[in-house]
């Protein structure tokens, strides 16, 4: 049972890395033009050079 | 479209408030950059995305642009003196079309706070109760003494947060109702969610069997998402409401010592001098100064019938000049002109509305006293029994948990986002969140005339009255102007192949008609008394050959897409309809004859439609109202539910529920049927909730409920639920 010492605290810190991520993409407005995004990734536009 | 002159008036006076504000910030701004917002009906793929956005990074003085598909909107920064119509004309110039949208009308959807609050409570709700949910299974699955402990302690830490940060919602709104003396849902889900917790902590520090941490969480979960998807909902009706408001930039020219200059509508004030062109709109109320013309009041009178204008007449906000430029001085601005006063009549009539209980309410009326009773008499009961707090507690939570209102929580929004989906498709923009419950009641339709069911473009009708070589003339004269009949005019004659007589000086005389010289004598073509003829009771035009008998060219006005359609199929569906309008009565009799309406009422003022309405009501009658001009705001803001077309004015727009957005009527009948059957639906949820209540509730009260019962009724009840709001049809 001692496998439990470290199997729960990971399983929540991996969890918790997905939260965190989630709500990093809320806050930074990655959801507020989904089709564009969607649209935009096909463009190879800046696909040599990033967008300054 | 772009530069469509008149203020905006709406009916709440928090909608004035915040326009007014961010006009004020965005004065201060103005010193530095200027944001400037475009529609972009058309764009549709990556390579739109770029061309407009290349356009208009190059255009100088443009620091960034952004494109967002998914509004179909570009965002552009820009230094002050950048003109969005000249941006407009570069994106136009590349083939998309574009409109400027008046940034701070839509500065409310810019920052979506309240939609990222709730997500975020969402996923913290989501993950805490997928992690308690696997300690749990081990538990269930046979975890003793030592380990059960620890995977109760880990679920309390886990839990108590969780509970705290994402029920927030949910005690703010229980408290409202509770300070209100009212019971909401709310109370017993607030209620259900503290005692689960607090129940299974001192379970927890008793080494207890069963905790319901598990429960609690889940239990938050799937009322967050209803709630979610509820705010959805009416986020995405908002937004296109708010563009659709924007569309129009209240701009108007004013004149300072003889030069002209473009100002916000707000900037005016009483005294000053403005200018209207032909096709636009008055700002303010006020008196001419200069110019002769003729006035469309149909959006505020329902009147057909273009009203000469001239020096010293008076002006209502909201008119529109139809042929000469007219110069107004301001007698009224902003709240005082008489579009403004309207809200006022419009406050009157809905504070009337709020009566209306929605189903979701009048269910937990019933629902949330009797959870309370139930829980209480399982607690009495088993106290007195065995004399044991600790059980009695522990069954009192079990009942509160196996009845609390997850299911219930879901019946309402699931349906209303399905159906307002499907009705979106179809064009139809619901604001108000029981608009369907109250579309589904309806059993009397209150159809408005001009710009409801008719177009707003008049059709000559007695072209075949006349001869050749008049309709020859008077084509030569209507092409010389660009009033709405003698378009109309020149349309109908260029269909039967007539091509313009030959005349010399042809002039258009504003407010009065046009004018010209045929082999030396004068030819006519326009207002009654101008050409010598008695006016008619309908919309018409006289032409006068200077042989002293004028003959006179008679329109009706065209009927909206769909508007036939609409009445007979809500005839057909045993409803009542009705015909109120403010135009003569000739004008009504023959569209009410034509669309097969047997009740109608002619010139009718505001106060009598809102009266009618409210008489209809008082019959018991649940009306629906649809309506376009200022004179319907009071009787849309009356009736039990409304609908308003996309043309209409932003007073009837924000009166009314349902915002139609295309041209064509026929979507009403279709609306009428998709609102009953999710209120079917709605019913049926409510019922499904109750069933698996009914066999869960007695194992609970017998004390037969484990954690693991309870996690499995609230489950499948939730998803029983969300499928049966899939099936709508």
């Amino acid at each position: 049972m001692e496998v439990l010492a470290y199997l729960i605290p990971i399983s929540l810190i991996l969890g918790g890395i997905g939260l965190l991520f989630f709500i990093f993409t809320v806050r930074t407005n990655q959801y507020d033009d989904p089709e564009g995004d969607a649209q935009r990734i096909l463009n190879s536009e800046w696909d040599d050079h990033p967008k300054p | 479209m772009t530069a469509v002159m008149r203020p905006s008036a709406s009916a709440c006076p928090a909608c004035d408030a915040a326009p007014a504000a961010a006009a004020l910030a965005a004065e201060q701004e103005q010193q530095k950059d200027a944001r400037l917002a475009l529609s972009l009906p058309t764009i549709h793929c990556a390579a739109c995305i770029s061309a407009v956005e290349r356009q208009l990074n190059a255009y100088p003085g443009v620091k960034s642009a952004r494109v967002n598909l998914t509004l179909k909107r570009a965002t552009v920064e820009a230094e002050h003196d950048v003109l969005a119509e000249d941006l407009v004309g570069a994106l136009t110039g590349i083939g998309y079309e574009a409109h400027e949208l008046d940034a701070g009308t839509l500065s409310a959807t810019e920052n979506d706070k309240a939609g990222r609050d709730l997500l975020m409570r969402l996923a913290v709700a989501g993950f805490a109760s997928m992690n308690v949910m696997l300690l749990s299974v081990s538990v269930w699955a046979g975890a003793e003494a030592a380990t059960r402990d620890m995977f109760h302690w880990i679920s309390a830490a886990i839990a108590l947060p969780t509970i705290v940060f994402s029920g927030k919602p949910f005690y703010v709104s229980a408290w409202s109702a509770l300070r209100n003396k009212r019971l909401n849902m709310d109370v017993p889900i607030v209620l259900a969610i503290l005692l689960a917790v607090a129940t299974s902590l001192w379970e927890t520090m008793l080494s207890g069997e069963h905790a319901y941490f598990d429960a609690a969480l889940t239990l938050v979960f799937f009322l967050l998402a209803g709630r979610y998807l509820d705010y959805r909902t009416r986020a995405v009706a908002r937004s296109a409401a708010e563009e659709l408001a924007a569309l129009e930039v209240p701009r108007a020219i004013r004149m300072v010592d003889g030069a002209e200059e473009t100002v916000q509508v707000s900037e005016l004030v009483v005294g000053d001098l403005v200018i209207v062109r032909p096709g636009g709109r008055m700002p303010v109320d006020g008196q001419i100064v200069e110019g002769q013309s003729e006035l469309d009041r149909s959006l505020l009178t329902g009147e057909t019938v273009p009203v000469y204008a001239e020096p010293g007449g008076g002006v209502s906000a909201g008119e529109v000049n139809l042929t000469g430029p007219l110069v107004i001085r301001a007698t009224a601005v902003g709240e005082e002109t008489s579009l403004h006063r309207m809200a006022d009549l419009v406050a009157i009539a809905e504070s009337g509305r709020s009566r209306y209980t929605s189903l979701a309410d009048s269910a937990a009326k019933l629902y949330a006293p009797g959870v309370h009773i139930l829980s209480a008499l399982a607690f009495v009961g088993w106290y007195l029994y065995t004399f044991d707090l600790r059980t009695a507690l522990n069954i009192a939570a079990a009942v509160l948990i196996i009845t609390c209102p997850c299911a219930l929580g879901l019946a309402v929004p699931a349906v209303t986002t399905a159906a307002s989906g499907r009705l979106f498709r179809k064009g139809m923009l619901i604001k108000h969140s029981t608009a369907l419950e109250r579309l589904a009641q309806v059993d009397t339709v209150v159809f408005d005339k001009t710009g409801t069911l008719t177009a707003g473009t008049p059709r000559l009708t007695n072209l075949d009255e006349f001869a050749r070589e008049e309709i020859e003339v008077a084509l030569a004269l209507a092409m010389g102007s660009s009033h709405p009949l003698s378009q109309a005019l020149s349309d109908a004659a260029r269909e039967l192949g007539v091509r313009p007589a030959k005349l010399s000086e042809i002039e258009e005389v504003p407010g009065f008609g046009t004018q010209g010289k045929r082999n030396g004598t004068l030819v006519r073509l326009g207002r009654a008394t101008w050409v010598g003829a008695q006016p008619l009771a309908q919309t018409s035009a006289f032409l006068s050959l200077g042989d002293g008998a004028a003959r006179a060219f008679t329109f009706e006005d065209t009927l909206r897409d769909g508007a036939e359609e609409a009445v007979r199929t809500l005839l057909d569906g045993g409803k009542e309809v009705l015909l109120i309008s403010g135009d003569s009565t000739g004008a009504v009799e023959s569209l009410a004859a034509r669309l097969g309406i047997t009740k109608w009422v002619a010139e009718a003022l505001p106060e009598d439609k809102a009266a009618r309405v409210m008489a209809l009501t008082d019959e018991g009658r649940r009306v629906l109202m649809v309506g376009d001009g200022l004179n319907d705001t009071a009787a849309l803001a009356t009736a039990h539910v409304s609908i308003s077309p996309a043309s209409a004015l932003d007073a009837a727009r924000v009166a009314s529920d349902i915002v139609l957005l295309g041209g064509d009527l026929s979507p009403i009948a279709d609306a009428l049927a998709t609102a009953r059957s999710a209120t079917k639906r709605i019913r049926e949820n409510f019922r499904i909730a109750t069933v698996y209540n009914i066999i869960a509730v007695p194992l609970a009260v017998a004390g037969l409920a484990t954690p693991l019962i309870a996690a499995l009724a609230m489950s499948s009840s939730s998803i029983t639920v969300s499928l049966n709001a899939l099936r709508l049809r």
